[in-house]
């Protein structure tokens, strides 16, 4: 098997018998990146020698037997995390010059367990968006193709970079970040596992701020036992992130191996939305069998605030970042554009810095913040989020997790859904709610629609007990067994 | 509520955007559909319900009052845009 094509399982196995070296493994992904990146566009910097330098200590380590499962692993940093000496942009061009001096706290994890980093993947702008379309160095291409056609689709947002590099083969895993649905939506899209773990599991430090009550990292892998892995090991209790929870990070990839028999899974009535395809239905209905058939009871159940998650989100998110994206002023980081006095030059640096969605966002946040206007936007927001988090707990109450459909559609084109705003906020439907709760949720493929393109189911589950939300996906990735492949991929 | 060409231009320069005429002709209707698009937790009963402003879980956590790092300008310098000594540089504020 080529080695571009391994699991992280696969890959550490092999490593830790010593039938293939940390170098080889990052050549060969160093290569598939040189070939294939100038047509996905996954990586806005890749980081060829850095991944060799991580090689060769990885293999040191493996010979010296302090390695971890992530030794020697090549990944894909979505360049949304702040790494030491290697540019960080944010898919912005305000901050297109911008070599971070420290390390975030989840990639010093990774760096600490042996991992291998490929290089900064891409994203939308600050995050802000669901098909990788509003980021500052171009879009990046769905390595899936509709069958029949050529036409480019998109891997979705905004971990899209993260998610077409770990599709096609050109990094065995990837960080991703996720606010509204940023890491489940893609990897709906490019048929991976991606999980959004509960808030607070993932340390905040050093990634570049969106929506700071929102913002999780969390991994993106081609398994669930993958994604799991990667999770266990940018966990953990950070000092230096008020938010981060003092608790222990339990073995998730032993949950993965856990039967599901017994288990309350709860199917949401208010996600059966008007106009949902029959192909999504259907995927889900599946999914509910998958899990009965393997010795779940299935529950109906009610999140009566569902339908307000994705308005009550279009406040907050936009509040939070109109706030966090003050710091970027052409003064202590990032690009400058010289101005007539002080007010002038942020007026010009931030107008040529910034693209279209994320200054719709800060105004959009700057209004809803804005004297007058507050408690009608924002405070009502509020409260409504803690009616979204009252559905969870009552729900959960009853069941132990919740399956659903990730996305309203599979991936679209490039080109597509662009008609205004809203349009495209609507690929958030089903991710939103439980970010606004702040509990653990996954996507994993499930199957492939009429078109041959990957769709994902989610699962959700109560707050720090991603151990479930593993044990239920990895019930569906065995019912699946999910092995189609992208067309571009390396060979 | 809709907003008129004057409030954007108003909240632009709340945000430290600079805008040109033709996108505040964009903006408007951009923002104005989203707006439209929430107006719809207004049918929401909040009477009595406590504000949500946080996703974590617990009570925000206190540490002890030290410092803990400094001593690293020319690191925090080292991405200024303008540097006068040990300083930021910025366009002259004061006449």
């Amino acid at each position: 098997m080529s080695l571009t094509d391994l699991t992280i399982a696969q890959a550490a196995a092999a490593l830790a018998a010593r039938q293939i070296s940390a170098h080889e493994l990052a050549s060969a992904h160093n290569a598939a990146i040189a070939a294939l990146n100038p047509r996905l566009n996954a990586f806005i910097t890749p980081t060829p020698e850095v991944a060799l330098a991580h090689a060769e200590a990885a293999d040191a380590r493996l010979k010296d037997s302090t390695a971890t499962p992530l030794t020697g692993i090549p990944l894909a940093i979505k360049d949304l995390f702040c790494t030491a000496g290697v540019r960080t942009t944010a898919a912005s061009r305000i901050l297109e010059p911008f070599i971070p001096p420290y390390e975030s706290t989840v990639t010093a994890n990774l760096l600490a367990a042996g991992a291998v980093f490929l290089g900064k993947a891409n994203l939308d702008e600050f995050a802000m968006g669901s098909s990788n379309i509003t980021s500052g160095y171009g879009p990046v291409e769905n390595p899936w193709k509709r069958a029949g056609s050529d036409a480019k689709l998109v891997p979705g947002g905004s971990s899209g970079g993260s998610a077409a590099a770990v599709a096609a083969r050109l990094a065995l895993g990837a960080t991703g970040t996720d606010t509204g649905g940023s890491i489940r939506q893609p990897a709906a899209f490019t048929g991976l596992a991606g999980i959004k773990p509960t808030y607070g599991r993932c340390s905040r430090y050093g990634v570049v701020a969106f929506a700071s009550s929102l913002d999780q990292a969390g991994p993106m892998a081609r398994t669930v036992e993958d994604a799991a892995i990667l999770l266990a090991a940018m966990s953990g209790f950070d000092p230096r992130d008020s938010t981060s929870a003092e608790r222990p990070v339990p073995d998730f990839r032993a949950a993965t191996h856990r039967p599901i028999k017994g288990l309350r899974i709860g199917i949401p009535a208010e996600y059966r939305m008007d106009g949902m395809s029959p192909e999504i239905a259907a995927l889900w209905e599946t999914g509910i069998t998958w899990l009965r058939e393997q010795g779940a009871q299935i529950h109906d159940i009610s999140l009566p605030h569902t339908k307000y998650g994705l308005p009550v989100y279009y406040i907050v998110a936009p509040a939070e970042a109109s706030s966090n994206l003050a710091r970027y002023d052409g003064v202590r980081y990032g690009a400058r554009v010289d101005g007539e006095d002080l007010i002038d030059m942020y007026e010009r640096t931030r107008a040529a810095g910034f693209g279209a969605e994320v200054k719709r966002r800060i105004m959009i946040g700057t209004y809803v913040l804005s004297a007058g206007y507050y408690d009608a936007y924002y405070l009502r927001a509020q409260k409504i989020r803690a009616l979204i988090l009252r559905d969870f707990t009552q729900a959960f109450a009853k069941v132990d997790a919740i399956l659903t459909p990730t996305a309203p559609s599979a991936a679209f084109g490039l080109g597509e859904k662009m008609d205004d705003p809203v349009t495209m906020y609507l690929n958030d439907v089903f991710t939103v709610p439980a970010s606004l709760a702040g509990v653990p949720a996954m996507s994993v493929p499930a199957g492939l629609n009429a078109e041959g393109l990957p769709l994902g189911l989610q699962i959700i589950g109560k707050h720090f007990d991603e151990e479930t939300v593993f044990s239920v996906a990895a019930a569906i990735e065995r019912a699946a067994s999910f092995t189609a492949k992208p067309i571009v991929r390396a060979a | 509520m809709s907003l008129d060409s004057a409030t954007v231009r108003r909240i632009a320069k709340l945000a430290r955007i600079r805008v040109t005429e033709p996108e505040i002709v964009t903006l408007q209707s951009e923002l104005n559909a989203i707006l439209g698009y929430v107006e719809q937790l207004n049918e929401v009963d909040v009477e009595g319900v406590e504000p949500l402003s946080g996703g974590a879980q617990m009570a925000m956590r206190l540490r002890e009052d030290t410092v803990t790092d400094g001593d690293m300008a020319e690191q925090i310098l080292a991405n200024a845009p303008d540097r006068i000594g040990p300083y930021f540089g910025v366009p002259k504020v004061v006449e």
